[in-house]
């Protein structure tokens, strides 16, 4: 090793930290510190209303144990990823496998399809919200051209959750179905050629070698829209503001109730802890099962 | 011939189930379009007007009375979602390029560490980081919605994804830069940077876009109305005595039109971007 090589590996080197400098300082920051901050607080009694005080496990064991608002949200967290995923891995699917064919103005359905995913949230929800109005909502107005009487969708506590998860499936199945295209297209094409020769029906080449094959993909897009369906908030607070009643009502809304609303800092961090090692939990799940449940990795 | 008409039926079928997805998706964009241009007293007008007659295209500057602010408003969310993107971008760049391309001792311990912040949920940060914020007093300005987003959790995508990119680019490239006596800044800025424009197209929209739609962050850190951006702005036509439709609606055809022109012309680059690092 010359002197001079050193000096080119100590420059590159010198060079590599001051790169990842603003990246590394801001983690530090902006996340690693404050999620600390949130575990400590989440054992504090802070709030604005009464002098911080270390209390141990008892947010949790409050929370756990006593609080039938967390039981509720957590509920209508669940119940809205139950609903979301599988309506939203399915379509996204069914979408992407035609699309995979050779027809003729096939990129215009495709555009179409992935519009909503790079409109805004927001926008979206606000214009659902319009459209299943009660009264002079477009939905209600078709269906009362067929002589039935719409009902209250937003306002009705069975219906407002179904229609929030719909409105929040058609927003994003267009980033899971062109995950799922680009994992089809993978696919090399003389597994299929074998398997036709071979006699296989249409149905066993699909479940024999193409779902085998994209199950990465399905894991992937799996588990980021459990993770990201465990977060629901902008559509919420724009469609139902929680309502009717708590029916809508989910984690995140839950979180920003108790810190934003109710300043109660210390006890919305420990409920922020808990979604905190949920969505851990799905991590560390994704890690481990990886291996097993995927068929086919590079 | 038989195998044939199945084939016509089953085209027919796939294009039959394409189009009524592609409808129900496209609906909302027609009727928040339609509404935005019809006379304030058709909007509940049964039967709906699909086509607005007449067009009151004076709905687009009653926006603008309606809403004093509106247009400030806009320019606040224009000029923070720019300066994240850039910002991201730019950040992304540089600590990916450093991963990807430069050795020094520690970079796959610092990597897995930056790797694991994408676990922490921005929901669970936010009450730590509205605290201290608060306590510098830097609460109610537009930090809050600029840095920690740009550093953060859109950082580490950023860098993620950027990283992912300097990776596949084959290393006789940097290697050739640095025996033309290019040190790693004049191959990170003249030979890895210009090359890096398709994975950007990638990342600069999902990071609009998320500063463009980003709701809780106003909510809490924002009180002056003055700064406030679009998805608190667009709130603002809903008062006591109802929702304003018809203007809401021009407001929103507004907040979608940028994003919307940007990807229609970068859409077939940017759709391949996504499927190929979406997955990798």
């Amino acid at each position: 090793m010359s002197a001079s090589y050193t000096k080119l590996k100590r420059k590159k080197a010198i060079y590599g930290y001051a790169f990842i400098a603003p990246m590394m300082i801001g983690f530090l920051l902006f996340m690693a510190g404050p999620i600390v901050a949130a575990g400590w607080y989440s054992l504090t009694s802070y709030s604005l209303l009464q002098p911080s005080e270390f209390v141990g496990m008892d947010n949790y064991a409050e929370i756990l144990s006593k609080d039938d608002s967390f039981w509720e949200t957590l509920r209508n967290t669940l119940y809205f990823s139950a609903g979301l995923i599988p309506l939203n891995l399915l379509l996204a699917l069914s979408l992407a496998l035609l699309l995979s064919s050779k027809l003729r103005g096939i990129g215009l359905f495709r555009t179409a399809i992935f519009t909503p995913v790079v409109t805004s949230i927001i926008i979206w929800a606000i214009v659902w919200k319009y459209i299943f109005a009660t009264d002079a909502g477009l939905l209600n107005q078709l269906l009362h051209f067929f002589g039935i009487k719409g009902p209250a969708w937003l306002y009705d506590k069975d219906l407002a959750m179904p229609v929030v998860i719909v409105t929040s499936v058609l927003k994003k199945v267009g980033m899971n179905m062109v995950i799922f295209l680009a994992a089809l297209q993978d696919v090399p094409k003389m597994y299929y050629e074998a398997a036709t020769i071979d006699g296989a029906s249409k149905w066993k080449r699909f479940t024999a070698i193409t779902l085998p094959m994209i199950s990465p993909a399905l894991f992937l897009t799996l588990i980021i829209t459990l993770i990201g369906s465990l977060k629901v908030f902008s559509q919420i607070v724009v469609m139902t503001d929680g309502g009717p009643g708590t029916s809508t009502s989910v984690l995140v809304y839950y979180i920003y109730k108790l810190a934003f609303k109710n300043y109660e800092l210390g006890y919305a961090s420990a409920v922020a802890f808990v979604l905190f090692f949920l969505v851990l939990a799905l991590t560390v799940v994704q890690w481990k099962l990886r291996k097993r449940w995927v068929h086919h990795e590079e | 011939m038989k195998s044939k008409t199945n084939r016509y039926l089953w085209n027919g079928l796939q294009y039959a189930l394409l189009s009524i997805v592609t409808i129900i998706i496209v609906m909302p964009f027609f009727w928040m379009l339609t509404t935005s241009l019809k006379d304030r007293n058709k909007i509940f007008q049964f039967p709906p007007q699909w086509i607005p007659k007449p067009f009151v295209w004076s709905n687009y500057k009653e926006v603008f009375t309606a809403q004093p602010d509106f247009l400030l408003h806009y320019w606040n969310s224009l000029y923070i979602a720019v300066l994240v993107t850039a910002g991201t971008c730019i950040v992304g760049a540089l600590a990916g390029f450093a991963f990807a391309k430069l050795s020094f001792p520690g970079r796959n311990v610092l990597f897995l560490v930056l790797l694991s912040g994408m676990m922490i949920p921005t929901e669970v940060t936010i009450i730590p980081n509205f605290i201290w914020f608060s306590k510098l007093g830097i609460i109610d300005k537009h930090f809050p919605l600029i840095i920690p987003p740009m550093l953060g959790a859109g950082g580490i995508f950023g860098v993620f994804l950027l990283r992912q990119f300097y990776i596949t680019i084959p290393k006789d490239m940097d290697e050739a830069a640095e025996i033309d006596g290019c040190g790693p800044w004049l191959t990170f800025w003249k030979i890895m940077l210009p090359m890096t424009t398709p994975a950007f197209a990638t990342l600069a929209i999902f990071t609009f876009l998320n500063s463009w739609e980003d709701f809780l962050d106003p909510l809490i850190y924002l009180n002056s109305s003055k700064l406030y951006t679009l998805p608190i702005s667009l709130r603002m036509f809903t008062d006591m005595a109802g929702t304003d439709w018809h203007l809401l609606m021009a407001a929103s055809v507004m907040a979608t039109l940028p994003l919307l022109l940007v990807f229609f012309f970068a859409q077939k680059r940017f759709v391949e971007g996504v499927s190929t690092t979406g997955l990798k």
